[in-house]
Formats: C-alpha cells, structure tokens, sequence
C-alpha cells in the first residue's frame, strides 16, 4: 500500500504539469477560433469597403488593391445613393438624442414617484412597465404604422422618437427602481424637512445620486435607438427624412448594389455606438447585469 | 414619513376617515400627492398612446376567425411555423448553451482573456444592421468570403447558401443569430458566475470537487435560475427578431425561410393585407402569454434583474 503511495506520488507532478500544458494549449485554441468568428463579418465589411468596385466582384480573400476611396465617397456624399448621407446621419444623431434624454426624463420621473414618493399602486406602473419589456416591438408595428398617421406622424422622425422611448422608458424604470434602492429614502426626508419641495428633491438629490445608472440607462437607449430598423423602414418613407440604415438597406438585393460603399458607409455608422459602448462598457455591464443572482 | 403617518392614526370617525386616505396617498400630503401623480403622468401618456392603443388596434385588427382559417390553409405560413419553432429552439438553446460554456471560460485569469473579452463583445456592440449585410454578402454564392474561403482551401465550390436550399438558407440565419446575441448572453452569465462567492469553491475543491463535478455541483446549480430566465427572455426576444431573418435570407428561397416576425410585416405591407400580418403575429399569443406571465413571476420574485 505504501510502496504504491511512494511510485505515485513522483509520478503526480508532471501529469499535472503536462495536464497544465493541455489546459493552456487547448484554451489557446479555443481563443483562436473564437477570434475568428467573431472577426470574420467585420473583417469581411473591412475587405469590400477597402476595395474598388471592380475588385468587389473577385474572389480575393484579402484587398488588391486597397484603397480608402470609397470612404472618402461617403463623406463627400459622391454617389447618387448618398447624395443625403450626412442629413441621414443627422437624423440617426437627432433620433438617438432624443431617445436617450426623454427615455432619462420620463423613466426618473415615474421612478421617482414610485420608488421614492411611494405613491400608491405604483406597481401597478411597474407591472405595465415589466410587461412592455417583454411585448416583442416588430410584433406592434403593423398597428403603430396605422396609428402613427392617424396622429399625423407618417414620414416624420417623431413617430421613430416615440417608438424608441416607449420601447427604452421599461428599462429605464427597472434599472432605476433597482437602483434606487440602494440610495437611504432618508436623505429625500431630511430635504423635506429642511424645506425642499418634491421637485427639488427630485433635481438636487434624487438625480444627481442617479448618476451611474442615468449613464447606464442613457447608453442602452442610444444603442436602441441606433441598432433600430423595422420602424424606420416602416415610417420614414423620403430621402431627406431617411436614417442612415434605411438608406444603406434599400440596395442589398439589387444586383448593382455598391457594395464597397455600403460596406464604408456602415463601417462609418458603426463607430459611434463601439466607442460608446467602449467608453461605458463597465457603467453598461453593471446595469444590464444589476442584481445578478440573488438566492 | 411611515412613522408620522403611524403616530396619527386616530380612533375617531374622523381620524379613520384621514387614515383611510392616508393609506390610499400613503402618507403623502395635498400638494406633494399632485406632485406625485405629475411625475407620472408622462409615462402614462406613453404608455397609453403607443402601448394599449396599439395592443387594442391590433386585437381589433385581427379579431375576425376567418383570417386564421385562411393562415392555417396557407402552406407559406405553415413552413413559418415550423421555421419559427426551429428558430426558437435550435437558435435560442445552442445560443445559451455556448454562452455557458464560454462564460466559464472567460472566468480565467490572465490579460489575453481580458483582451479576447473585449474583441469578443464585438457583435453586440457594433449594430446588428452593418453585420447583417456584411454577413449577406459573405453568404453570396459567387463571390463571398465563405465560398471563397471554401474554394482556397478545399478547391470545391461551395453551396448556394441563400438561394438554392430552405435548410441552407435557415441555418445561416440561425449561424447569424447566434454570432450576434451569443456575446450578449455570455457577458450576463459571466456576472452571474462572478457573484458565486469564491469561498464556496474552495469549500468544494477542500472536498474533492474540481473541474466538471465542481460545475455540476456547485456552478450550476446557483446559475441554474438565471440561465432559466435569461433563455425564457431569450426566447421572447428571439420571436420579435425581425432582422436577423430579413436581412440574411429575406424570406427565400421561395418564401420557405420567414418567421412569424417577417411574415407579418410581409403580409401587412408587401401584399397590403394588414389584417392578415395581425394574425399572422396574433398566432404566437398561445405561446406568448404563459411565457411573460411566467417570466413577469420570476423577474419580480427571483430579482435577476436584465
């Protein structure tokens, strides 16, 4: 028994050591097919935005010829479909910035009602909010595009407004109702005692402590507003009314389509949100994660 | 507030009347209880305006039975039915089964793991509309980069992956699908697998638990509600998806690759029949429904919080 104790015991330490190596070799492996997954799309929207338009048709896995033209095409709107690019652009930035800034107003107000001034039957606010959450959008967009020309919206990038604040605004109520909870309710009473109306309350004590998951929120609902796209292809019908998606998704099944300039055109879309989401990404995680798992 | 409102409670007529609506305004006062309801008017506006109104019109639009007599009749809806369980099942459990996997990957240590974390959120990050055409294209038979690829390697000419097959055609919109939520899901796992105390694992190796059994045995089961209410969420979100499907296969080869979100638009505006789109979408209620009811009880007992 001890004899094969003792044979066992040298032999131990470089199974373990070669089973170290395994480990090592095989999670290197695995980063290096996970790097290509998840790179290849991008790499590919890289390669045929880098390419002329003669090349685009070949089979190279790599650019010829590279060349930064058909960026400088976008930028300068010199194609005919891109004849309204920066306008188009503008209206993604003016859509996202009213998005996140009423998502923000009216998703703290009513959390500040319900979670701080405890206003009766809030949950019932809650519940709706939750449910909203959950109702899938694209499922609402037959009667929304109805309804929006009812209310004289068709065409105009208010209706999208809308439709991403109400789809954002859930959210917003969950994380700050969470959030909220974490700030003593009796700071709001010494205000009040001292004099403070709700409102102020609400400007000098409530939003300011808010901030981390004002930021958090504020950033979901610009990358909401910016990865949207049913609703802006349903109601915004002219070029000068356009967001930039919808412009780029009009040619993807025409034969002619200029791919290396909807590949730079999206590639120029795509800058602001990943360096957004860069910048706020610990701020994002920790709100989409907040709570993690309880019991 | 609570305990002013504590202390006056009175035995009086009067005194009850007062508690009565102090309880109805728990324990807020004229002015401040105005402030409280205007706080919340505007979110009641929204939601009123572009959530009940619509829900009711579309109820309203969809409400003759005639309309699903003809949907059952119609063989496009049938194959979208059998796309969208496909879809749902495949797309949204191979997508968490993965982002499990991986989430206890990224759990190393080490600065390249940190590093590839980051490359590796970028789907998520990047908008789903640039990708979808970019991975289009990838998918082109003549000259995309897969085929390409195919053709350099093995020099064989690889499948018409849009436009000959239904199978083909649905596979890569499922491959796209979990290319781009996977991430996403990964992060949310990985948060959960970060709050696990770290005692309990040295508890558990002091006990002879490592490697497979210590997840079996003590992972699991603490990440086991969440991963539950992440894939019922995934679930319902997946069912909304209208991109991924629209801008991979757009529905063909033949109309045989929509799911119940494309086949609704479709219907509504490229064959003008918005009744029809109504009930197209309406024909997912019988699996909706328990699914938010069960999922509105455990995001308000459990506090797993997305």
């Amino acid at each position: 028994m001890s004899a094969i104790t003792t044979q066992a015991a040298p032999r131990r330490a470089p199974n373990y050591r070669l089973r170290h190596i395994g480990t090592e070799a095989a999670a290197l492996l695995l980063a290096v097919v996970l790097l290509i997954w998840t790179l290849a799309p991008l790499y590919n929207m890289l390669m045929v935005a880098l390419e002329p338009h003669s090349d685009v048709f070949t089979s190279n896995l790599w650019p010829a010829h590279p060349s930064l033209d058909s960026f400088w095409i976008v930028v300068t709107e010199g194609y005919w479909y891109l004849e309204y690019f920066w306008h188009q652009y503008a209206n993604s930035l003016y859509i996202g910035f009213w998005t996140v800034f009423l998502t923000l107003l009216i998703g703290s107000m009513v959390s500040y009602s319900i979670g701080r001034m405890r206003i009766k039957h809030g949950w019932l606010l809650t519940n709706a909010a939750l449910m909203t959450y959950l109702v899938p959008a694209s499922f609402l967009a037959i009667p929304f595009y109805r309804i929006m020309q009812g209310y004289g919206l068709g065409n105009n990038v208010w209706s999208i407004i809308a439709v991403e604040v109400t789809f954002a605004t859930p959210y917003a109520i969950f994380i700050f109702q969470q959030y909220g909870r974490g700030i003593p309710l009796e700071l709001d009473e010494a205000a009040r005692i001292d004099g403070a109306s709700p409102i102020q309350v609400y400007f000098r004590i409530y939003l300011p402590l808010m901030a981390p998951a004002l930021v958090a929120v504020g950033t979901y609902a610009l990358l909401l507003a910016w990865n949207e796209y049913l609703y802006q292809f349903l109601l915004l019908s002219s070029k000068r009314s356009m967001t930039v998606p919808v412009a780029l998704a009009q040619f993807i099944n025409s034969d002619e389509s200029p791919w290396n300039y909807m590949m730079a055109t999206a590639i120029v879309y795509s800058v602001p949100p990943v360096v957004i989401y860069y910048l706020f990404r610990g701020r994002m995680t920790a709100g989409l994660t907040m709570g993690g798992v309880k019991g | 507030m609570a305990s002013v409102s504590a202390v006056e409670v009175g035995r009086s007529a009067a005194g009850r009347r007062r508690s009565f609506l102090r309880s109805w305004r728990a324990g807020l006062q004229g002015s401040e209880y105005a402030w409280a309801i205007a706080f919340c008017i505007p979110y009641v506006g929204v939601f009123l305006a572009f959530v009940v109104y619509p829900v009711l019109y579309g109820l309203w639009l969809g409400h003759n039975p005639a309309l699903y007599v003809e949907l059952v009749h119609d063989p496009i809806y049938q194959e979208t039915i059998v796309n969208t369980i496909i879809y749902l099942v495949v797309g949204v459990n191979v997508k968490m089964f993965f982002a499990l996997l991986l989430s206890g990957f990224f759990m190393r240590k080490g600065w390249w793991v940190k590093g590839l974390l980051m490359i590796y959120v970028l789907p998520w990050a990047v908008p789903a509309l640039p990708t979808f055409i970019s991975i289009h294209w990838m998918l082109n038979t003549q000259w995309g980069l897969v085929n390409n690829v195919i053709w350099e390697l093995f020099h064989v000419d690889g499948p018409g992956w849009l436009d000959t097959s239904r199978w083909l055609a649905l596979g890569s919109v499922i491959v796209t699908y979990i290319w781009k939520n996977m991430p996403f899901w990964t992060v949310i796992l990985l948060a959960g697998r970060m709050a696990i105390p770290h005692e309990l694992y040295e508890a558990a190796e002091v006990d002879g638990a490592t490697g497979i059994r210590r997840f079996l045995h003590v992972s699991f089961p603490l990440l086991a509600n969440l991963y539950l209410v992440c894939t019922l969420l995934s679930t319902i979100f997946t069912l909304g998806d209208f991109n991924t499907a629209y801008f991979i296969s757009g529905g063909g080869p033949a109309l045989s690759t929509h799911v119940l979100a494309t086949l609704g638009i479709r219907d509504a505006f490229e064959i003008a029949r918005p009744e029809l789109g109504v009930a197209a979408v309406l024909s997912a209620l019988p699996l909706m429904i328990p699914l938010v009811i069960l999922l509105m009880h455990k995001l308000r007992t459990s506090e797993v919080q997305l």
